[in-house]
């Protein structure tokens, strides 16, 4: 068969069933073949939220997702969306068509070194020179991609080599003699770490985004428990927690809760479960000297990067998780039960919200309206928040049961909400999907409607607007003297006829009562529906 | 500090581009960097010598570790490694100056790898330092040109780094 067919097949072994991206020459004999496949396309309407939507999908189902383009252009513009997933240790395989083999390297039409621009975002890439290698490659490209720290795999594919002959056959088994990703923890630091556990009188979990993709986060819950240890979360680990534990203290860092950054302030020990805690959320601990860090991490290069680990344990956080849970019953087996009464006591006192005040005539407040969703979403959602004030409000202010809250958390990547939302819903049909953007970020990627129109994508949109760049004024408002430039939206259309043009419903946000009625007739309807929300324009997230 | 790394990697093409992008991108300096193939034909071996602390070493060695390429890393200890780099030097030499160049070459264990009326080309390898201190004896003479491999470098006693331990 060819090349081309051996990828389907190689996607189709893998389990594949829908894929997103964007055609071009140099990919079309790739396209021939899934023509004639039940792999389903999703095409999107620019290639970066290809990558954005196989990031959604893939943050919902724990395994690598596919994106395809074509060769050059096509390519390049998948480079935000690669990176973005190799900031968040997203699974994912990226196909893109190359130019013929043997043009290679002459700046032919549409010829970019795409391997080459990518590496420094990417887990490892494949240029496929010999067709032959095929089916090792995918089989090796899956492999590395969806285990150890999860993260981006490309496969570039000259057009030649789509086209030539090969015998296939996928290989059942992969070995890679450099790469062996680490499972279990080490015994001796796992013993470390729960005598940290036996004298902390103030013990702290923070809960990272390596909870969701090593699936460790109910276990965590367990231990949590167990030992009557306070959690904060990280942005990535929002929803690791459900919100309405009494051991759950919000997130940390320079957005986060108070309770949250006096707990980290506070403790004697602190136990990173699968947390690179990057610098947004090491603000509230860069002065601590006088505490205890045990730091779970699948990768080794993580631990004592952005923080110095007393305790450092390389391995699979459920592996880790399970471990630590075993030594954990034997401890209590042998002392009783643990108990943090006075230290939970401490921390509740700090709970509380600084009140909200109403917006004037209309508008809306931003924190009461993702408050006034939280009360109607069911419980099995996905929130998708994009970045900016938008971000800050969702993630502080969305309570997760039963779901998940993505974001673009390590690259902050303006335009992933509604992509990703896309990819999401489809990795999960019974779940409500919703992406929360700002009239800025909508602007970058509102030729997406179309996607979800055409392929029948029951997503929901929430705009907030305020007709700023609100993120990026408030710091021109705070550090550069007011001197606001380049953050104004004037110009921006009617959001509600954009929805319109594109053939989906949509109503304007803007008041209190109706923000309970919009949200309550958004969830309703079936099909795509966005909520132009107005929010007061000098709101801020920083207070 | 000074830190001498030795890179066991997979002998593809790209590879060498990966390590030394690496290096690039986090802000490593590299001194010198020397690749060739080792008895295995799938490996290869990249000696790197970067400036860093204790802190930069770690990072580096842990960002090369995740490289999926990259077989084995190993940071030789200054005390226990055999340091060594090639010197390829021409030098402005009359037929009268010849006896005393020779005599340096001589106590350097350099030799004459070319010559001409009115220059000599001398190799010579030994440690960095040794190197420097030849270079600085043939200064006076007019360098025409020099080229330098960058340091390779091995354990001493029985040690050895490769793809097994």
């Amino acid at each position: 068969m060819t090349v081309a067919r051996a990828m389907t097949e190689c996607l189709k072994a893998e389990g594949i069933s829908v894929l997103f991206g964007y055609p071009g020459a140099a990919i079309c004999p790739f396209y021939d073949e899934l023509y004639k496949s039940d792999i389903k396309h999703i095409l999107v309407r620019h290639e970066v939220n290809a990558g954005h939507a196989a990031s959604g999908y893939a943050r919902i189902t724990g395994k690598p997702a596919v994106c395809v383009a074509t060769s050059g252009p096509g390519a390049l513009n998948l480079i935000t969306a690669i990176a973005t997933a190799y900031m968040d240790s997203v699974p994912m395989v990226i196909i893109t068509g190359q130019v013929n083999s043997e043009q290679i390297g002459r700046d032919v039409f549409q010829e970019a070194d795409i391997t080459g621009s990518a590496e420094p975002f990417v887990k490892h890439s494949y240029l496929l020179k010999r067709p032959e290698d095929t089916a090792e490659v995918f089989k090796r490209a899956f492999y590395i991609a969806g285990t150890g720290r999860r993260g981006p795999v490309l496969i570039d594919v000259p057009f030649d080599v789509q086209q030539s002959e090969i015998d296939f056959e996928y290989p059942e088994t992969v070995d890679i003699r450099s790469y062996r990703p680490s499972t279990k923890g080490n015994g001796f630091q796992i013993k470390r770490a729960i005598n940290v556990l036996k004298e902390s009188k103030r013990p702290l979990i923070c809960a990272g985004g390596g909870l969701f993709t090593g699936n460790g986060a109910a276990l965590m819950r367990e231990f949590a428990k167990k030992a009557d240890i306070p959690v904060v979360s990280t942005m990535m680990g929002l929803g690791a927690m459900p919100s309405d534990s009494g051991l759950y203290f919000g997130m940390m860092g320079m957005h986060g809760k108070k309770a949250a950054n006096y707990a980290v302030n506070q403790c004697d020990a602190l136990f990173l479960f699968g947390a690179r805690v990057g610098d947004r959320a090491i603000a509230a601990m860069e002065q601590r000297k006088n505490f205890t860090v045990v730091h779970i991490d699948i990768d080794p290069a993580e631990i004592g990067k952005n923080i110095e680990a007393n305790v450092p344990i390389v391995g699979d956080i459920t592996l880790v998780l399970e471990q630590l849970t075993e030594q954990l019953d034997a401890v209590i087996a042998e002392q009783g039960a643990f108990s943090h009464a006075d230290w939970l006591h401490t921390l509740d006192e700090r709970r509380g919200e600084l009140p909200t005040e109403p917006a004037e005539k209309g508008f809306v407040n931003p924190k009461s309206f993702i408050c006034e969703l939280d009360r109607q979403l069911p419980a099995h959602s996905v929130v998708v928040a994009d970045v900016g004030q938008n971000q800050i409000w969702t993630a502080a202010n969305i309570s997760l049961k039963d779901g998940r809250f993505l974001t673009s958390g390590g690259m902050g990547t303006m335009g992933y909400s509604l992509p990703a939302a896309i990819g999401a819903k489809c990795a999960d049909s019974e779940a409500c999907v919703v992406a929360v953007c700002g009239d800025g970020s909508f602007q970058m990627q509102m030729n997406e409607i179309a996607t979800a129109v055409q392929h029948g994508i029951n997503v929901k949109i929430i705009v907030m607007r305020n007709r700023w760049l609100g993120m990026v004024r408030e710091v021109q408002e705070r550090a550069y003297g007011n001197r606001l430039i380049a953050v104004s939206l004037d110009g921006s259309p009617d959001f509600t006829k954009i929805a319109e043009a594109y053939g989906i419903e949509s109503m304007l946000v803007d008041s209190e009562e109706s923000a309970a009625e919009g949200i309550q007739k958004m969830l309703k309807s079936d099909k795509p529906f966005l909520l132009d929300v107005a929010v007061p324009e000098f709101e801020k997230t920083i207070l | 500090m000074k830190h001498t790394i030795s890179v066991l990697v997979e002998n593809h093409a790209g590879v060498l581009a990966r390590v030394a992008g690496l290096f690039a991108r986090r802000g490593f300096n590299i001194d010198s960097l020397a690749v060739g193939v080792t008895d295995d034909e799938k490996v290869s071996r990249i000696t790197i010598v970067a400036d860093g602390s204790d802190y930069t070493l770690e990072q580096i060695e842990k960002q090369l570790n995740k490289l999926i390429d990259v077989i084995k890393v190993k940071t030789l200890s200054p005390d226990s490694m055999v340091p060594r780099e090639l010197i390829l030097i021409k030098i402005n030499c009359t037929a009268k100056q010849r006896p005393e160049i020779l005599s340096i070459c001589e106590l350097f264990h350099g030799k004459i790898s070319d010559i001409s009326a009115n220059s000599v080309t001398i190799e010579m390898s030994d440690s960095v330092q040794n190197i420097n201190n030849f270079e600085e004896l043939l200064r006076p003479y007019g360098i025409k040109e020099i080229v330098r491999t960058g340091t390779i470098a091995i354990q001493k006693g029985e040690a050895a780094v490769t793809v097994k331990n």
